[in-house]
């Protein structure tokens, strides 16, 4: 029996993120072996029932003696490297978000161990993982040795199943010490409450066509009528200004794969497919019938978006 | 100022990759700057250009990835150093020990500069391990940096728009994203003036690293496998997304 560790994340106001699931699911395995769910700056108590559920055994609060983890990830990570030896813990995984990944990659530069970050699938009995090589244009697999091992996965890539036990809630007091040379000064919360594209289950997209930043508000009209789901740009809508970078969807922006992909006026260049082709299902709305992406979609609407979006973001208010 | 760039040479994000035998793929498709590395670059020259100092550029990879240091060294960047691989695929761990060894052995860096991750292997790690190595604090999808006295505030894309301030002292390591900066193009005075830089060649067998002690190790390499064509939907705007919420909800089981 070996132990293996859980990075538990959580949300904002304290509650264990549902991403996470899939993670301890992949854990778990096959079973029979001792699932930590490790929680920093976190409450056992608020987290318990819910990772429970899926298998955490024993939920580890780790916090420090006299340091304040919350605003330091160089702390966040030696302290978890300390939870991990004293728990003897030889394998760790957690979500490669946008957090996870940081701490995840902290933790096996002071660990000296492999790490596989955004893996999409995870054999415990062969020590192997697969993740995307080339965003979506091709499969990896890849096989970890060492004593320690590390490794990251993509939301939403591994369904989660549940597998209840009774967790008990423990503590780690971790002696690291705050070297001053780095700190988190503020939080800049971004304009309007998004979803996170990486993290999201329903992305809509819009191509250069969409024209202007304005024009992005038929896109998130549409999103909000389709439930939780984020709001992505192509590169080229990106380029010509009408969006943020970091909603940028390809091989040199964010790559995702949630259960639906609806992009509009975007005409599938190589980039931005390898970005989103591992979808589950792509739907693709544009004016030119010959676009490429419809050679490679699951359902094709063609149409001017300023038409079809609205009327798709009706068709989903009247249907719910 | 000595700030160093690690960069690689990747296939260029327009090209298809097409897999050959177990876990290669045909090179002979064009080859470019990584993407988020170009960031790394400009940002280590407008630092330069402010500071004073010398940017040098290192690189772990076969000998073609010569031409991606040189297109550095066309926009500014001073001299450069080639671990030569006979691999694209090594082991970020290994990449990240033969970038340090080389550094060491070249100088004393005040800032190290990488991209936030490759898009070919996309292992997001060295700017990590190169920090532990060097003993230096490390922030990585910066998207702002701004230079203090002795210390150097970044903000941190962390997702949903949203980005975190952070201060770290120098020397310090910076993994660069798309937006930190306007990377320039090279003129034709650069590319001339970059023939003549100073690039050395060092094999990674001379360093000293055991090559089979990799912790990772790709094992098989396929093409992620190509939909076909899908429904067309036909009628008015209305009627097409009728039909599609219906679809969508009942046969693709997604809403």
């Amino acid at each position: 029996m070996a132990n293996i560790g859980v990075l538990i994340e959580t949300s904002d106001n304290n509650e264990v993120k549902k991403t996470n699931f899939g993670v301890i699911t992949a854990a778990r395995g096959e079973g029979g072996n001792e699932i930590f769910g490790l929680l920093i700056n976190g409450s056992g108590l608020t987290c318990k029932d819910a990772v429970q559920e899926y298998g955490i055994g024993k939920l580890v609060e780790i916090s420090a003696d006299g340091a304040n983890l919350s605003s330091n990830p160089e702390l966040q990570a030696k302290a978890l490297a300390e939870a991990m030896k004293h728990f003897e813990i030889n394998a760790l995984f957690g979500l490669s978000s946008m957090q996870g990944k940081d701490i995840l990659a902290r933790t096996a530069a002071i660990l000296n161990a492999p790490l596989t970050l955004d893996c999409v699938g995870v054999n415990l009995a062969e020590d192997t993982v697969t993740k995307f090589h080339f965003a979506g244009k091709t499969f990896a697999t890849i096989k970890l040795t060492g004593e320690c091992r590390i490794c990251g996965i993509r939301p939403n890539a591994i369904e989660a199943k549940a597998g209840p036990c009774e967790a008990e809630v423990m503590s780690f007091q971790a002696d690291v010490q705050d070297s001053g040379r780095m700190k988190v000064k503020e939080l800049k919360k971004g304009a309007s409450e998004r979803v996170e594209l990486t993290e999201a289950d329903i992305i809509i997209t819009g191509g250069r066509p969409i024209g202007s930043e304005e024009n992005f508000k038929i896109l998130h009209d549409c999103a909000e009528a389709l439930g939780e789901a984020a709001v992505g740009a192509s590169r080229m809508a990106v380029d010509s200004g009408f969006a943020p970078h970091d909603m940028q969807v390809g091989q040199t922006g964010k790559t995702v794969s949630p259960k639906l992909y609806i992009a509009c006026g975007v005409s599938g260049a190589i980039q931005h497919f390898a970005g989103m082709k591992t979808s589950k299902v792509i739907v693709a709305i544009n004016k030119d019938p010959d676009a490429p992406i419809f050679a490679k979609c699951d359902y094709g609407l063609v149409g001017d978006m300023f038409e079809v979006v609205p009327a798709l973001t009706q068709a989903l208010k009247s249907d719910n | 100022m000595q700030i160093y760039v690690c960069i690689k040479h990747v296939p260029d994000t327009a090209v298809n990759i097409n897999v050959v035998g177990e876990c290669g793929f045909d090179e002979s498709v064009k080859f470019v700057m990584n993407p988020y590395d170009e960031y790394a670059v400009e940002e280590a020259i407008q630092i330069r250009k402010k500071a004073g100092g010398e940017v040098i550029i290192v690189s772990v990879g076969k000998e073609a990835a010569t031409k991606t240091i040189r297109s550095a060294l066309a926009v500014g960047a001073d001299r450069g150093i080639l671990v030569k691989t006979d691999t694209q695929f090594l082991d970020s761990s290994l990449t990240a020990q033969a970038l340090t060894k080389v550094i060491e052995q070249d100088g004393s860096p005040d800032m190290i500069f990488t991209g936030k991750q490759s898009v070919d292997s996309e292992g997001m790690q060295i700017p990590y391990r190169l920090a532990a190595a060097f003993d230096m604090p490390v922030v990585s999808d910066v998207a702002a940096l701004s230079m203090g006295d002795g210390n150097v505030t970044v903000e941190r894309e962390i997702g949903s728009g949203s980005r975190e301030v952070i201060e770290m002292t120098l020397p310090c390591v910076v993994g660069a994203i798309k937006g930190l900066n306007e990377p320039r193009y090279a003129n034709m005075v650069g590319i001339m003036k970059a023939k003549k830089k100073k690039l050395d060649q060092i094999d990674i067998a001379d360093l000293g690293l055991d090559i089979n002690a990799a912790g990772t190790k790709l094992t098989e390499l396929k093409p992620f496998p190509e939909r076909g064509k899908g429904k067309i939907l036909q009628g008015s705007p209305q009627e097409m997304a009728e039909e599609l919420t219906q679809l969508l909800k009942n046969e693709a089981k997604v809403l």
